[in-house]
C-alpha cells in the first residue's frame, strides 16, 4: 500500500521547504556553514553562477564525488543541478540519492527544444520560469516545484521581481477568465487547458513557487516573500560576499520575518560587502541565462 | 477558539487550512506575543534544524517549555515531533524535551524513499487516515506516559502524551483533517479549558 515517488510525495517535500532559504554550495565546508546558518536545503554545484558567468565554458552537473561529500556533510536535503534536457545527468543524480533535482538554465543546455520528462523520476524536480506559461509547461512535464529564473550570478534582484510579477499577473488574468476565454488564454500561454483551469480555481500554482536569480541581501529576500514567493534560493549572493556565515543567517531570518521591518533593519546591519553585482540592462542578450529553455 | 501554527518555516499554510476546516480560527505564530494569543499550537513539518535555530534565536523555546509544563495543547508533525522530542539520535540539536520520545531523523532514508500510505488510528477515525512520510523521522523509544495511537511497520507513528499529540507523518499534505479535528475537539478542550 505504501507508494513512493507519487505526486503528493514529490510536491510534499517542496512544501516542507517553504518559508526557508536554499543555498548554493560548492564544498562540504560551505554546506556546513549554510546548515549552521539555518538553510532548509543546500544546492550542490561545481561553481556558483557568478563564476560560471565569469569563467565561461560548458557548465555541467557537478562531479558525483563532490555531491556525495556534500550529502555526507549535512542532514538537510541536498539538491543538485542538471542541464536542461539532460535526462542522463538526472538519472545519475537520482542514483546518488540526491533529494531534489534542479533542471537549470544556469548550466549549459543539453537540449535546445525539449526539457526532461520529469514524471518518469521518483526524485522531485524544480525548474525555473519567467512567466506563467513557462511555469505551467514545466509543471506539465512533472516539475514538483517552480522558481523564478531571475538572472543568476548578477546579485541583481530586478529579473526575479519581473518574473514573479509576470507569474502573478498571469494567474490574475486566468482567475477572471470566462470559459471561452480560457481556451484562448491557455493557447497564448502555451499551457495545457486543464492546468489553466486548475489555476483559475486555485488562484495560485499547484506547486510551491520560490524566488531565485539575483537575491543578494536580506531585504531582497523579504521583497520576494512580500511579492508572494514561498521561499528563497540564494546562489552567488552568500559565498561571493565578504562574510558568508553572517549574511546567510541574516537572509534566513529575513525570510521568516519578511513582514517585520524592525527585524529586517536589525539583521541587515553591518553584514560587510555584498557581492559586487551586475546591471542587467548593460548586458547583451547572449550573456543572459534566463533565455535558456522556454 | 484560536489555534496557532508555528510559522518559522515549513508547511504552515496546509496546517492553517486543516484547522480552518475544523471550524477554528487559525493564526500564524512567529513571536512570544503571538504565542500568548492562542489556545493550542501546531508544530508543522519543515526542516527541524532550521525551526530549532529560529525558536532559540527569537526567544520562543523557553515560553514553549513553560507552556508545555502547564499542559498547553500541542500537535506536532514530522519536524515538529523532532523539535518537541526529549532526545534526537545523532548529530542534531537536542529536542525541546516536551515529549518523552527519542527520535531518529531521516530514518527511512532520503527523499526517494519517502512514501504515501494509510494508517489505522482507531482512537481518531473509523477509516484509515491518509498520510505522507517525507524524509520522516522514526520514534525509536517512547516513555511510560506516552500512548501509541498508530503504528506503521511496527513503529509508532502517532503518539499522545497528555496534551501533546505527535505524528511522524503528514496528514495535512494529503488534505486529511481528522487528526486536526481530534486535536481541536479532544486534545485542546481538556483540561486546558477548565484550567483557565
Amino acid at each position: 500500500m505504501a507508494e513512493q515517488g507519487t505526486v503528493a510525495v514529490k510536491r510534499g517535500l517542496a512544501h516542507m521547504l517553504k518559508g526557508g532559504v536554499i543555498m548554493d554550495v560548492t564544498t562540504a565546508d560551505h554546506a556546513k556553514v549554510a546548515e549552521e546558518a539555518g538553510a532548509v536545503a543546500v544546492m550542490a554545484l561545481e561553481r556558483v553562477p557568478a563564476d560560471i558567468r565569469a569563467e565561461g565554458g560548458v557548465a555541467r552537473m557537478a562531479d558525483p564525488r563532490r555531491i556525495k561529500e556534500i550529502m555526507a556533510a549535512v542532514t538537510v536535503p541536498v539538491m543538485a543541478k542538471v542541464r536542461i534536457g539532460h535526462g542522463v545527468e538526472a538519472q545519475v543524480l537520482q542514483a546518488l540519492g540526491v533529494d531534489f533535482i534542479d533542471e537549470s538554465e544556469v548550466l549549459t543546455p543539453a537540449d535546445e527544444q525539449y526539457h526532461i520528462y520529469k514524471h518518469a523520476f521518483a526524485v522531485p524536480f524544480v525548474c525555473g520560469a519567467r512567466d506563467l506559461g513557462e511555469a505551467l509547461r514545466r509543471i506539465a512535464e512533472g516539475a514538483a516545484m517552480i522558481r523564478t529564473k531571475g538572472e543568476a550570478g548578477t546579485g541583481n534582484v530586478v529579473e526575479a521581481v519581473r518574473h514573479m510579477r509576470l507569474i502573478r499577473e498571469g494567474i490574475r488574468r486566468l482567475q477572471t477568465a470566462s470559459e471561452e476565454e480560457l481556451v484562448s488564454i491557455a493557447k497564448d500561454l502555451g499551457a495545457p487547458l486543464e492546468l489553466a483551469r486548475e489555476i483559475r480555481t486555485l488562484g495560485h500554482l499547484p506547486v510551491v513557487n520560490f524566488a531565485a536569480g539575483g537575491i543578494a541581501t536580506p531585504a531582497d529576500a523579504a521583497l520576494m516573500m512580500q511579492l508572494g514567493c514561498d521561499g528563497i534560493f540564494v546562489g552567488s549572493g552568500i559565498f561571493k560576499s565578504a562574510e558568508p556565515a553572517r549574511r546567510a543567517r541574516a537572509i534566513v531570518e529575513a525570510t521568516t520575518y519578511f513582514r517585520d521591518p524592525d527585524v529586517l533593519a536589525r539583521v541587515s546591519e553591518d553584514l560587510g560587502e555584498p557581492m559586487r553585482g551586475l546591471d542587467v540592462r548593460m548586458m547583451e542578450e547572449k550573456e543572459l541565462l534566463q533565455v535558456r529553455g522556454s | 477558539m484560536r489555534v496557532g501554527v508555528l510559522a518559522l518555516q515549513g508547511d504552515v499554510a496546509e496546517h492553517l487550512r486543516m484547522l480552518e476546516t475544523c471550524g477554528v480560527e487559525a493564526a500564524e505564530v512567529r513571536t512570544p506575543d503571538e504565542l500568548r494569543g492562542v489556545e493550542g499550537l501546531v508544530l508543522p513539518g519543515g526542516e527541524s534544524t532550521t525551526i530549532w535555530r529560529l525558536l532559540h534565536r527569537y526567544g520562543l523555546a523557553q515560553p514553549l517549555r513553560d507552556l508545555a509544563d502547564q499542559d498547553f495543547p500541542l500537535f506536532a508533525t514530522c519536524a515538529g515531533t523532532i523539535v518537541a522530542a526529549r532526545s534526537v539520535v545523532g548529530d542534531h540539536p537536542p529536542g525541546l524535551g516536551l515529549l518523552d520520545v527519542i527520535v531518529e531523523r531521516n530514518a527511512y532514508g532520503r527523499q526517494r524513499e519517502s512514501f504515501e500510505t494509510e494508517i489505522e488510528v482507531p482512537e481518531v477515525a473509523g477509516d484509515p487516515v491518509k498520510v505522507a512520510f517525507i524524509r520522516a523521522p522514526v520514534i525509536v523509544e517512547v516513555g511510560s506516559a506516552v500512548r501509541v495511537l498508530a503504528t506503521n511497520g511496527g513503529r509508532p507513528v502517532v503518539v499522545r502524551q497528555g496534551q501533546i499529540l505527535a505524528a511522524t507523518c503528514h496528514p495535512e499534505i494529503r488534505g486529511d483533517h481528522r487528526l486536526h479535528r481530534y486535536f481541536v475537539e479532544r486534545v485542546i478542550p481538556r483540561p486546558w479549558a477548565f484550567a483557565s
